[in-house]
């Protein structure tokens, strides 16, 4: 038995979020009294990889091969069933992020292990497996149990803190067979320098409180210093003021940051159900009675545009001092 | 080419969420219910798919798994411009559950292209549309914000964690869709709405797939604490609460 | 007794919110400022099929019924007072006036680009000294054998500029009073046509009104509905009808504002508690809710009379009366809710306020539905 962990890398390295998933997974192991058995699909160095046992994973299986340089549904599952079963893994964990919610599903089907998604937190019980999941866009949590011998677990990013173990692991290589790739990627275009809203731990999001996309450059500034990725609400998106895939809400994306900058947001029930489950939430809006200050931690009544640049003065001479 | 979009009934987005008192069930007392909104989209752009593709795609399709009272929704979805629609009678229990049914409608209709939205907004799942793929051994996208046909070949914007992709990818295929797929979705004209009745709408008996999880209770979020107002003219506040109290930076 | 809507009127209603709340509200507060008319969302519309959504369908209309017709006027008149009333002329003057009492030929011709939306009807009946008095027309429609000679003015005609099938009522023979008056169906682009400047008005601004010129417009025989001397009996039929679309416009305009008085009173704070829960301001959300509810009954009894095929004239004028007076009354009361934010633009109650007004006036005043009213009473 074991506890299989799918630890995702970019570009070779991995990311906290892939440490997060190796301490989740090492202390349901404890729980288990079994052991933490990371896959890693490309090629990474061994020493990225030795890291891992730092977060309590026993064994690296690492998956080297040109036909996974791209995501492929069916084959990256292929690789995560015949790991679990040659590591026996009762227990499945990957990141709550796309290509998380891309494979577990999958997974669960090929290996009729019950699949709860967006857990935030550690099981309740283990045997059998319940666990809390964020349901109803944010708005509740349910508390699922797994009817299954197997369980796959997907965790939201943020969710679970890192716990160093120190555990030198072993690595392995491991080759197991391919199904035909079928997904052709003909075109990537991958952000750079920027830190990726679904990994940030600090978000600044711009409402229609800006006014307008010219004045996005202070909250791309204030993102900046403080190494955060940047959103928006729904109105800003449909207007074209920014991406959708900075859309975060019910109907964009839900994210739980350490902290959330709401800067010009009303913050609309829609928003919220995305957002509230961030750590803590900072709020600007000139309208005090906004009910995001209902969300919020702390909060400052006045002109976006106004309090902005006071704040990137003062986070920059923070920055500076710390 | 015959296209499926799996659709699923989830409350009104504005709905105060509520449990009963054991808290086991969801409080379904006077709620509003809606297409899921991102299978809305997905319909949205199945149906533009069909428009632009000058005879090729046969027909655009709905399928749900749910108890006769889900139907004034399916209709919505027929009065929207599906041609067809099929209904598994049966409380949708968990993921695997609804996918196993879902794959009984696409096999018997021997649809190529199936389009799910990522998640619902009531289960947060995002599993159904990747677990269909496997129960039918299709290929299978997650996270696709566009999807364009042409001729055989389709076309997939995908969201990487950490950017965009476009790939090809062959048919039969389950595309899982996010924000992006459709700008608004369709809204009914009087003409959709008065055949909406008239379309077929089939209905069937679930087959013996045990569902692998099981909803056991709800919580609400803890309230949270009142919002401590910071004067604007007094910036650096925020970040020494940020900084000593909070601890977020 | 059933208050149940269907599942097909309940998806019209939707429909019908989803556009305004997402499409008309995007661009309402600037057309109100430049008076611009809506053609995009009135093509939309056109094309969601509520232009002529109670025309048969053999007529290329919705075939929804009056119901159907109430709740969705109700929902785009919350938005957007200026879209409905193209909607409530096209449907419930212009298209219902050819429908019920025009030729086959009429029909063909002139009802099915008006039900598909493709043309819109203007109603010509108003002059500079025939408001409420419509018995004393001064437009003319001389005989002349093959074909009438129109000749006069008509003031306060909505769609006079985006419309071009006019009904025009005009006095053929003034010897024998209202029965010497027709109703001709006539082009816009015909010769002799010119119109006033677009009305600066108070409400519905994005609405286009002018004054009508007409100067020996000749229009052919074929083009007069019904009988000779059919024009007045034909006026006062349609207007019964297009009552109940006022009246929802009415109704639409208030639950608008009141909708907007409620989110406002659960949000807005003042002495540590929401307005709302402070009494004086929810008496007035009280009285203001039952004054709404009574209006939407009225409406729907007009409505459901007409569907049924049962006397309206009466509901329908109690109906219009009614919600106009209400309307004027809700969003009086939702400015003062709103304070000092409601006497600005941004927040849409004045503006809802302004068009209250124009339900009260036009298409018979609350004091001519009275009358109505009362001579029923009294008969």
């Amino acid at each position: 038995m074991s506890v299989l962990v799918y630890t995702e890398n970019w570009d070779g390295k991995f990311k906290k979020l892939s440490f997060e998933l190796v301490s989740y997974a090492a202390k349901i192991a404890e729980e288990l009294n079994t052991k933490v058995v990371a896959v890693s699909i490309g090629n990474v160095e061994k020493a990225a990889l030795a890291e891992l046992g730092k977060y309590g994973a026993s064994k690296v299986i690492v998956v080297c091969n040109g036909e996974l340089n791209n995501l492929d549904n069916k084959a990256y599952n292929a690789v995560l069933a015949q790991a679990a079963e040659k590591e026996g893994a009762n227990v499945i964990i990957l990141a709550h992020n796309n290509k998380g919610k891309a494979l577990a599903p999958g997974l669960s089907v090929k290996m009729k292990a019950g699949l709860i998604s967006g857990v935030t937190g550690l099981p309740s019980s283990y045997s059998p497996m319940v666990v809390k999941k964020k349901s109803f866009t944010g708005a509740a949590f349910a508390n699922v149990k797994v009817l299954s011998e197997k369980s796959i677990l997907t965790l939201f990013q943020n969710s679970y803190a890192v716990v160093e173990k120190n555990i030198e692991p072993s690595i392995e290589e491991f080759a197991p067979a391919l199904p035909a790739i079928n997904t052709q990627v003909t075109n990537v275009d991958k952000v750079t320098g920027k830190i990726l809203l679904s990994d940030a731990e600090i978000v600044v999001s711009g409402g229609r409180g800006m006014k307008g996309p010219e004045n996005w450059s202070g909250i791309e500034e204030l993102a900046q210093i403080l190494g955060a990725a940047t959103a928006c609400s729904r109105p800003v998106s449909d207007e074209g003021w920014r991406g959708h895939s900075e859309h975060v809400g019910q109907t964009g994306k839900i994210i739980a940051p350490n902290l959330y900058f709401a800067l010009g947001i009303s913050g609309a029930i829609q928003h919220l159900g995305g957002v509230s489950s961030s750590k803590c939430i900072v709020a600007v809006n000139t309208d005090k009675d906004a009910p995001i200050f209902e969300a919020a931690d702390y909060g400052i009544i006045g002109d976006v545009r106004k309090v902005l640049p006071d704040m990137i003065t003062a986070f920059k001479e923070f920055k500076a001092s710390n | 080419m015959k296209i499926l979009v799996c659709i699923s009934n989830v409350p009104d987005t504005t709905t105060k969420i509520r449990f009963n008192a054991e808290k086991t069930e969801f409080d379904k007392t006077g709620v509003q219910w809606i297409i899921n909104p991102w299978d809305e989209l997905a319909l949205t752009r199945a149906l533009e798919l069909k428009e632009g593709s000058g005879g090729a795609v046969e027909c655009v399709d709905v399928a749900s798994v749910n108890l006769i009272d889900a139907e004034p929704t399916i209709r919505k979805a027929l009065a929207i411009g599906a041609d067809k629609a099929f209904r598994v009678n049966a409380m949708p229990k968990d993921a695997y559950f609804v996918a196993g049914q879902l794959a009984e409608v696409v096999k018997s209709g021997g649809y190529d292209l199936v389009l799910c939205g990522i998640e619902s907004s009531d289960y947060n799942g995002s599993a159904v549309g990747g677990m269909l793929a496997e129960f039918m051994d299709y290929n299978s996208v997650s996270a696709v914000s566009g999807i364009n046909l042409d001729g055989g070949k389709i076309t997939i914007n995908r969201e990487i964690d950490g950017g965009k992709e476009v790939l090809n990818i062959s048919a039969p295929l389950v595309a899982v869709v996010q924000k992006g797929i459709a700008i608004d979705p369709r809204i009914p004209n009087m003409r959709g709405i008065m055949m909406a009745r008239q379309k077929p709408l089939t209905v069937s008996e679930p087959t013996g797939i045990d569902a692998l999880t099981s909803f056991e209770t709800y919580e609400l979020p803890a309230p949270k604490a009142a919002c401590k107002m910071i004067d604007p003219e007094n910036v650096k506040q925020l970040i020494d609460l940020l900084h000593n109290e909070a601890k977020a930076i | 007794m059933n208050f149940e809507f269907s599942e097909e009127q309940l998806m019209i209603q939707q429909a019908a919110r989803d556009y305004a709340q997402r499409e008309l509200i995007k661009d309402v507060l600037e057309r109100d400022a430049s008076g611009e008319f809506p053609t995009h969302h009135i093509k939309n519309l056109a094309d969601l099929g509520f232009l002529g959504m109670l025309v048969d369908t053999k007529y290329d209309g919705g075939g929804m019924d009056t119901v159907s017709y109430v709740l969705a006027m109700e929902e785009i008149s919350k938005v957007d007072s200026s879209c409905a009333v193209v909607m409530s002329v096209n449907n419930s003057l212009v298209c219902y006036g050819i429908e019920k009492y025009g030729s086959e030929e009429q029909k063909e011709k002139f009802l099915k680009p008006l039900a598909r939306g493709e043309k819109i009807g203007a109603f010509l009946l108003s002059e500079p000294e025939a408001g409420s008095d419509a018995t004393s027309q001064r437009t003319t429609a001389i005989d002349k054998g093959d074909h009438y000679l129109v000749n006069g003015t008509k003031n306060w005609i909505t769609n006079a500029n985006s419309g071009s099938t006019y009904l025009v009522i005009a006095q053929t023979d003034a010897a024998k009073g209202h029965k010497g008056i027709n109703c001709l169906i006539v082009d816009k682009n015909s010769p002799g046509i010119t119109l006033g400047p677009h009305e600066d008005k108070m409400g519905m601004r994005s609405s286009d009104t002018h004054s009508v010129m007409f100067n020996d417009v000749k229009v052919p025989k074929e083009n007069r509905i019904g009988e000779d001397g059919f024009g007045f009996k034909f006026a006062m039929k349609t207007l019964e009808g297009g009552r109940i679309g006022i009246a929802s416009q009415a109704l639409g305009i208030a639950s608008g504002a009141f909708e907007r008085s409620v989110q406002y009173a659960k949000e807005r704070k003042a002495f540590g508690k929401e307005i709302g829960y402070h009494q004086a301001v929810a008496f007035k959300l009280a009285d203001m809710a039952v004054k709404i509810e009574n209006a939407r009954n009225l409406c729907l009894k007009a409505a459901w009379l007409k569907d049924q095929g049962k006397p309206y004239g009466t509901a329908s004028a109690m109906a219009k009366q009614y919600a106009a007076d209400i309307a004027m009354e809700v969003t009086t009361e939702a400015v003062q809710i709103h304070g000092g934010y409601g006497y600005v633009k941004e927040y849409h109650v004045e503006r809802l306020m302004r068009e209250a007004k124009l339900t009260q006036i036009y298409e018979g005043t609350s004091e001519i539905q009275k009358i109505v009213i009362s001579r029923d009473v009294l008969s």
